[in-house]
C-alpha cells in the first residue's frame, strides 16, 4: 500500500510543525523519517496514523483519500516509543487484543486467534513469553511484542514512533538489523521516526530528512549522505569540519589547498564553506607543501579508531579527525606534538557563514 | 534490627517510626480504648439491648442505605469528574479542580444548611422537584443528597492521579486496533483505574456511615424514618447515657474497620498481582 501525503500543514497555536509537506512513499518501502526534535517527524507520522489531524492537505493510501477515517478504520499499525503494552493483559492477550475487539460478525474464532498469536510471537522469536506480563520483560522484549500486536491486524501500513529510542546502544543496534531482516521478511509498507541518523541510514530503504516542518531531503540513504543538498542536511548526517574557501572554476581553495568541485564547473570566483567529514582528512607528522600546521589537543582512541582533535594555531580552529588505529600507530604522534593535515575530498556550499 | 538498619539509606528510622507509633496511639488508640473501657461497662444483655433496639435497628438501614446508594452515585459521578479535570482542557477547569474540594474544607453543617434550605419545597431546587413530586429536604433522600456531597471527593480525588498518570498512548494504541471508543475504556482504562476507584467508593461509603453534621440538618430526623446511627449516638449522649452512646458507637466504628480491612486487602492482593510484576 503506497502512502501519499499532500499539502499536509500543522500548527500548534502559533508553533507550526508542519509547513506544506509533499511526499511519495511508494508500496512495501521502509522509510525514515530523520530529524532533530521539534522538525515534526512525529507529527507527520501522528497525522499518517490518524492520531493526529492536519490543518489541511491529503493522506492517501493507494491514491484513496483517507483523512477524514478515524484511526480505528484506517488499518494502520502503530508502534510507540515507550511500547505501550496494556500491563493488566499477558502478552497473548496483548497481541490478541486487535483480534478480539472485531466486531463478531468480523471476529475470528478463538483457536484461530490463538493460531495466529502464537505465529506472530513465533515471528518476534518471542513464543515463550505468551503467558508473562509486559512488566516481565526487558525493554528489547516489549518492544518486539508491541510490534507483533501492531501486525496482528494485519495492517496495511506500519507506523514505528521512535521505536528504539527508549533502549540501550547494544539492544538497540540488534533490533535495528532485525527489524530491516524482518521487514525484508514481510514487506508491508513501514515508516518509522528516528533522530538518530545512524539508525536510518542502516535500516531504512528509503530516508527522509527533516527540519523545521520542512522537507529538506529525500533519497535511499547512500544517495542522501553522497550528495546532501544542502549545509543542514550535510552537518545532520554526521560529525564535519567547516572551512572558507574560495571557489573558481571546479575548483575550491581551502587556505592554499585546491581541491577539485567539478559541480561548480563554470563558476566565477566566489566565497563558499567547504565541509569535509572528519575522515576525508589526511594526517602527516612530517610538514607537506600547503598543508594546514595544527597542534593535537586531544587523542581518544575507541576500539579500532583514533579520534583526533587539532588545533590550528593560526586560527584557533579546532578540526575533528578520525583515522584506523593502524595508520596513526605508524605517525607516531603523541599528545601535542605537531602535525600537517591535508584534505581529501569536500562539499562546497557557496555562500558566506551558516 | 541494626543489620537492616545500616543498609538504609534513610536516615532515622528509630526516631520516624517510634514518633509515628506514638501518635498513633494518642491521637487514634487512646480513644478507641477509652470507647472500649465505656462499652466494657455493660453486660452482654445490656449492649446486645441497645444495640439491637428496634430504633437503633431502623436507624443501621436509615444509613446504610443511603450510604450505599451515595457511595454508588459517587462512583459514576467522582468517576465522570476526575475524567473530565484529567481529560480535557477547558475555561474553568482549574476553578472546578479546586471546587472538588470544598466538600472537605467546608464544615458539614454549613453544607446540611445550605442543602436543606436549596431541596426546601420552597426552595430553589425543592419547588421544582416538588412539581414532581420528589421531596427531598427531611426525607431518606435527603439523608443521600448530603451524603454524596460530603463524600465525593473521595473518588474524584483517589481515581484523578491514577488516570492523569496513564498517559494517551494507551488509549491511542487501543484505537490503532481498531477498539471503539467504549471497547478502549472497558478492556484498557477501566482495568487500570479500578483498583482506585474502588478504594475511593468504599472510603466514600465509609466516610457516609458516619456523617452527622450535613445530614441531621437536612434529614429532618423523623424516629424510625429517618435518624441515622450518629444521630442515636449524639441523643444517647444528650441523656448523659455514655455507655449506650458508645455501645452503638462500637458497631460503626466495627462495620467501617472490617470494610476498610476488606478494602485494603483487595488493594494489597491487586498490588501483588501487578506490583510485583513491575
Amino acid at each position: 500500500m503506497s502512502i501519499g501525503i499532500e499539502r499536509i500543514r500543522k500548527s500548534f497555536g502559533s508553533f507550526v510543525a508542519l509547513q506544506d509537506i509533499n511526499l511519495q512513499l511508494p508500496s512495501g518501502e521502509l522509510t525514515a523519517l530523520l530529524g532533530p526534535s521539534g522538525s515534526g517527524k512525529t507529527t507527520l507520522l501522528r497525522i499518517i496514523a490518524g492520531l493526529e489531524q492536519a490543518d489541511s492537505g491529503l493522506i492517501r493510501f493507494n491514491d484513496e483519500d483517507i483523512s477524514q477515517r478515524h484511526v480505528a478504520e484506517r488499518g494502520v499499525g502503530f508502534v510507540f516509543q515507550h511500547y505501550a503494552l496494556f500491563k493488566h493483559m499477558t502478552v497473548f492477550e496483548n497481541v490478541a487484543y486487535g483480534l478480539t475487539v472485531k466486531p463478531k460478525k468480523y471476529r475470528p474464532a478463538n483457536a484461530e486467534i490463538a493460531k495466529k498469536v502464537h505465529n506472530l510471537l513465533e515471528l518476534v522469536q518471542l513464543g515463550w513469553t505468551a503467558d508473562r506480563y509486559p512488566a516481565q520483560l526487558s525493554g528489547g522484549q516489549r518492544q518486539r511484542i508491541a510490534l507483533a500486536r501492531a501486525l496482528a491486524v494485519e495492517p496495511k501500513v506500519l507506523l514505528l514512533d521512535e521505536p528504539f529510542g527508549a533502549l540501550d546502544a547494544k539492544v538497540r543496534a540488534e533490533l535495528r538489523r532485525w527489524l530491516r531482516r524482518l521487514h525484508d521478511e514481510i514487506h508491508v509498507t513501514s515508516v518509522f521516526v528516528t533522530h538518530d541518523q545512524e539508525e536510518a541510514l542502516e535500516v531504512a530503504d528509503r530516508i527522509v530528512v527533516m527540519n523545521k516542518g520542512r522537507i529538506e531531503q529525500q533519497g535511499t540513504p547512500e544517495h542522501v549522505y553522497d550528495n546532501p543538498a544542502n549545509p543542514f542536511v550535510y552537518e545532520f548526517l554526521g560529525n564535519v569540519n567547516l572551512f572558507h574557501a574560495r571557489v573558481k572554476q571546479g575548483q575550491s581553495q581551502i587556505g592554499n589547498i585546491a581541491l577539485a568541485s567539478p559541480e561548480y564547473n563554470n563558476q566565477d570566483e566566489q566565497q563558499g564553506l567547504a565541509y569535509v567529514r572528519p575522515h576525508e582528512i589526511d594526517v602527516f607528522s612530517a610538514p607537506q607543501a600547503d598543508a594546514i600546521k595544527v597542534k593535537l589537543d586531544l587523542i581518544t582512541i575507541v576500539g579500532p579508531v583514533v579520534r583526533l582533535e587539532a588545533l590550528d594555531e593560526s586560527t584557533g580552529q579546532l578540526i575533528h579527525i578520525e583515522l584506523p588505529k593502524e595508520q596513526f600507530k605508524t605517525l607516531q604522534l603523541q599528545q601535542a606534538d605537531t602535525a600537517w593535515l591535508l584534505p581529501r575530498y569536500s562539499k562546497v556550499f557557496l555562500g558566506e557563514g551558516i | 534490627m541494626s543489620a537492616w538498619r545500616s543498609k538504609s539509606v534513610l536516615p532515622g528510622f528509630t526516631i520516624s517510626l517510634g514518633s509515628s507509633l506514638f501518635f498513633i496511639g494518642l491521637v487514634i488508640l487512646l480513644p478507641l480504648t477509652g470507647l472500649v473501657i465505656q462499652v466494657a461497662e455493660l453486660s452482654w444483655q445490656d449492649y446486645w439491648a441497645i444495640i439491637s433496639d428496634p430504633r437503633v435497628v431502623a436507624s443501621y438501614k436509615v444509613t446504610a442505605s443511603a450510604a450505599l446508594v451515595a457511595s454508588i452515585f459517587n462512583l459514576f459521578f467522582g468517576l465522570l469528574m476526575a475524567w473530565i479535570l484529567t481529560r480535557y482542557r477547558f475555561p474553568g477547569r482549574v476553578l472546578l479542580d479546586g471546587l472538588m474540594d470544598l466538600p472537605f474544607a467546608l464544615p458539614t453543617a454549613v453544607a446540611g444548611l445550605t442543602l436543606a434550605a436549596l431541596f426546601a419545597t420552597q426552595g430553589w431546587f425543592g419547588q421544582y422537584l416538588a412539581l414532581w413530586d420528589i421531596k427531598v429536604s427531611y426525607t431518606w433522600l435527603g439523608i443521600v443528597v448530603a451524603m454524596v456531597f460530603t463524600s465525593v471527593p473521595f473518588v474524584v480525588r483517589t481515581v484523578q492521579p491514577v488516570l492523569e498518570e496513564f498517559g494517551p498512548e494507551y488509549e491511542e494504541a487501543s484505537a490503532t486496533l481498531g477498539a471503539s471508543p467504549w471497547q478502549t475504556f472497558w478492556h484498557v482504562i477501566f482495568p487500570e483505574i479500578k483498583p482506585a476507584l474502588l478504594m475511593g467508593t468504599a472510603l466514600s461509603f465509609t466516610r457516609s456511615l458516619g456523617e452527622f453534621g450535613a445530614v441531621i440538618f437536612i434529614a429532618g430526623n423523623i424516629p424510625w424514618q429517618t435518624e441515622v446511627t450518629s444521630l442515636m449516638i449524639f441523643i444517647r449522649l444528650q441523656e448523659f447515657d455514655y455507655a449506650a452512646a458508645a455501645a452503638i458507637a462500637s458497631v460503626v466504628l466495627l462495620v467501617s474497620l472490617i470494610l476498610l480491612f476488606v478494602i485494603n486487602g483487595i488493594q494489597q492482593r491487586y498490588q501483588h498481582i501487578s506490583g510485583a510484576l513491575k
